[in-house]
């Protein structure tokens, strides 16, 4: 196919008019699953192994799945924010927007009995793992119907039955945990593997070193996968890291640089990486991404980067637009029909969003459940 | 050579500025300043301020008394999340006040070496729920260096500092009240302020103390509690407790925010004539028991009230000692009011805090015994 080489917006703009005059009339929206093949937009870096190619396989339907699934979490952490700030959630509230394709390229290339275990921004991996808009909003707003019976918080979203181990506060404490997953997954030999993804701030947690020791001695089937935002909290990545090339840091585990915001290189990185730890033990996959809130909903956000440098990377970089150009430019579907797709996006969030609202708080017997296994364990007070 | 003139030096400090016992200005209410129920020594006018200026103030004070103390921590450089090192940086340098990366354990370990090498380390862990990767470091390292060594090093110039304590909405991770950890370790002295002019005397205190110290501050109060503090350079003695309500049917013992909550209750239970004592005990070990004793052979009933769930809080200790001591006095068991034994919760935050209203039934149900 001519278009199969990645080209710039401006070519494509020349050819849509005389296409979409033809197209718009009689195609619908592609769901063919025919085989296309797509270049990530710059090449792999490798760290002690060889780099999987950058052409990578997919098909119509499979782009425009990505396509509406990160629009579904776009909008969805947009509509968090606006929560928020409505005080309808409290606590603390940390947005994934800008970081979509990390989450969606790496569903794409597991299943679900693979684990995926990460920290506290952890509402676009839930929604990815199976995870319903009602769910996501009721555990945001703390009601009863949430995925933790709102007693976890924006923080701690689980899903058991899609292997996803959550949603943890305490930073770099779940790699670890992911190496035990791991652990069990190949005493099984169940032939799944485990991603545990972490930030550029808890890449300088001790606990991370003796995770990567770990899983490299006992040659478990484990995916480091560091989120690099480029700001741990406030602190840009050189301020805190002698070696801000997270893939290079495990040393004798082999790594791999991605660019996270290519849902394609995503889902490539991820495939190469979980084949790989079947037969080599582990591998740190370091996603080249960004977000464009602040660390959480009380940061701003601009007081340690220019607004330029958010706006330039939503503008060269952003996940969606790169998957809307895809689509566009292969001809799979035309504007109107994405936009149709965003608006039909919106109506769902809103209205898992107004369900939400009205759905009933957690009983207050449940402060005392599931402290221990049964029973209390807890001393109800009384003078 | 060094260690001889760090011991001088501290020693000059010591002497220069003097103790204030009990003579600040009373207990203030969350909202609003103080009136002082004694006059202060004349000593320089004190200026409103909340508790994390105090804390500001005194980090200020810290840095400009003693060249060898440094401040670090995750984003203090900038002044840090609750502003507690705001200036800091500017004014004494990047060398003196310094970011570190996120790694708890690692920065308590760092500033014990640097505490023994005889300087003033004040460590800044960014929220008390995150202090247990240190907790090694703290308990294995830093409270036995001294002992082990027979005298030979010790890290006395350690100071960590911590916000702890429920903030309304902070959940598992924002919100833990860890201090009957570190109760538990002989070698380290554990200290709690009540309220600004508290905190600047008890942390200058802290740093300048030969033990090493975890200070926690309710974080809870940082905007909240406004007063009147005094600008110069002055420290409270630590070991030792403060009655700051007189009174004569019972003792209510407490910390940090916990006690303006229980403050609320001793007016209440006064409308009902119940005469209570309060008493703050600010240093959490060592602890001040004779205070404690004393004003419980007066009343003869004893509260102690704390956020942190209640089975193996620090009120278990003061309960078992204060029975060894008062036993034949008590006219009823001592009473707990405090957190109940599950995780922090998020949407129960309400039901799981020690209230007024369950300390003041708890006041009614040990003077009705």
């Amino acid at each position: 196919m001519a278009l199969s080489h990645l080209s710039s917006t401006r070519s494509n703009r020349l050819l849509r008019p005389l296409a979409a005059a033809a197209s718009s009339l009689c195609r619908p929206i592609s769901t063919s699953t025919e085989p296309l093949v797509i270049e990530t937009s710059i090449p792999f870096t490798p760290h002690k192994c060889e780099p999987p190619s950058r052409s990578v396989e997919t098909n119509p339907q499979e782009l425009l799945t990505f396509f509406r699934d990160m629009a579904t979490m776009r909008r969805m952490e947009i509509a968090a924010d606006s929560l928020y700030k409505a005080k309808l959630i409290r606590g603390f509230c940390h947005l994934y927007d800008g970081q979509e394709a990390v989450c969606v390229g790496m569903e794409a290339s597991i299943n679900k009995k693979d684990c995926i275990i990460t920290a506290y921004r952890d509402h676009c991996t839930f929604l990815g793992r199976g995870g319903t808009l009602l769910e996501i909003f009721s555990e945001l707003m703390g009601r009863q119907g949430g995925c933790s019976k709102g007693k976890g918080g924006s923080m701690h979203f689980y899903k058991k039955e899609s292997g996803f181990y959550g949603g943890h506060g305490i930073v770099g404490a779940q790699v670890p945990l992911g190496c035990g997953l791991a652990f069990a997954q190949k005493y099984n030999k169940d032939e799944n593997v485990t991603f545990a993804l972490y930030g550029d701030g808890a890449a300088n947690q001790g606990q991370l070193f003796e995770a990567l020791n770990i899983s490299a001695l006992w040659d478990l089937p484990i995916i480091l996968v560091c989120e690099n935002n480029h700001y741990g909290m406030g602190t840009a990545e050189w301020r805190a890291a002698k070696s801000p090339s997270y893939y290079k840091r495990g040393d004798y585990v082999p790594g791999l640089k991605v660019d996270g915001m290519d849902v394609l290189a995503v889902k490539q990185a991820c495939k190469f990486a979980k084949e790989h730890v079947l037969k080599n033990g582990p591998i740190i996959l370091e996603m080249d991404t960004y977000r464009y809130h602040g660390h959480s909903m009380s940061d701003p956000g601009s007081t340690y980067r220019t607004r330029d440098e958010i706006s330039g990377v939503r503008q060269e970089r952003d996940p969606i637009e790169r998957v809307r150009k895809l689509v566009l430019g292969h001809d799979l579907a035309t504007e109107k029909e994405l936009k149709d797709i965003e608006k039909e996006i919106r109506k769902e969030v809103d209205e898992a969003i107004a369900k939400a609202k009205v759905s009933p708080m957690p009983e207050p017997s449940e402060l005392f459940t599931n402290v221990y296994v049964k029973g209390f364990g807890t001393e109800v007070f009384h003078s | 050579m060094a260690s001889v003139l760090g011991r001088y030096g501290r020693k000059w400090s010591l002497g220069c500025v003097s103790y204030h016992k009990n003579h600040l200005p009373r207990f203030s209410t969350v909202t609003h300043s103080a009136v002082p129920s004694e006059p202060i020594q004349q000593q320089q006018a004190g200026r409103s301020m909340n508790l994390y200026s105090a804390i500001n103030q005194a980090l200020h004070i810290a840095l400009e008394s003693d060249s060898r103390s440094y401040v670090f921590g995750e984003d203090v450089g900038f002044g840090g999340v609750f502003r507690c090192t705001t200036g800091l940086a500017e004014r004494f340098g990047k060398h003196r006040v310094f970011n570190t990366p996120l790694c708890e354990q690692g920065i308590v370990g760092f500033a014990i070496g640097l505490a023994a090498m005889d300087n003033r380390a004040v460590a800044e862990i960014q929220f008390a729920d995150y202090i247990f990767p240190a907790f090694d470091q703290i308990v294995n390292e830093a409270a036995k260096f001294r002992y082990r060594s027979g005298g030979q090093f010790n890290c006395g110039g350690l100071t960590i500092r911590a916000p702890y304590g429920a903030v309304g909405h902070g959940g598992h991770y924002h919100s833990q009240s860890p201090e009957a950890f570190f109760c538990h370790v002989p070698g380290i002295k554990v200290v709690i302020p009540r309220s600004p002019s508290q905190a600047k005397g008890l942390l200058l205190s802290s740093i300048r103390d030969q033990n090493p110290v975890v200070f926690f501050e309710p974080k809870w109060l940082y905007r909240l509690s406004v007063e009147e503090v005094p600008e110069h350079d002055y420290m409270l003695p630590l070991s030792e407790a403060e009655v700051i309500r007189e009174g004569s049917d019972i003792t209510l013992v407490g910390w940090g925010a916990q006690l303006s909550i229980m403050e609320q209750a001793c007016i209440d239970a006064e409308k009902e004539g119940i005469s209570c004592e309060l008493i703050d005990l600010k240093t959490l070990i060592p602890w001040d028991k004779e205070t404690v004793e004393a004003s419980v052979s007066k009343t003869g009933r004893l509260l102690v009230s704390h956020e942190a769930p209640i089975t193996g809080g620090f009120g278990a200790e003061i309960s078992a000692s204060i029975v060894e001591r008062c036993f034949l006095r008590l006219e009823a068991p001592v009473s707990r009011v405090c957190g109940l034994d599950t995780p922090f919760p998020l949407v129960f935050e309400p039901f799981y805090m020690p209230n007024k209203n369950k300390i003041l039934d708890a006041i009614r149900s040990t003077v009705n015994y």
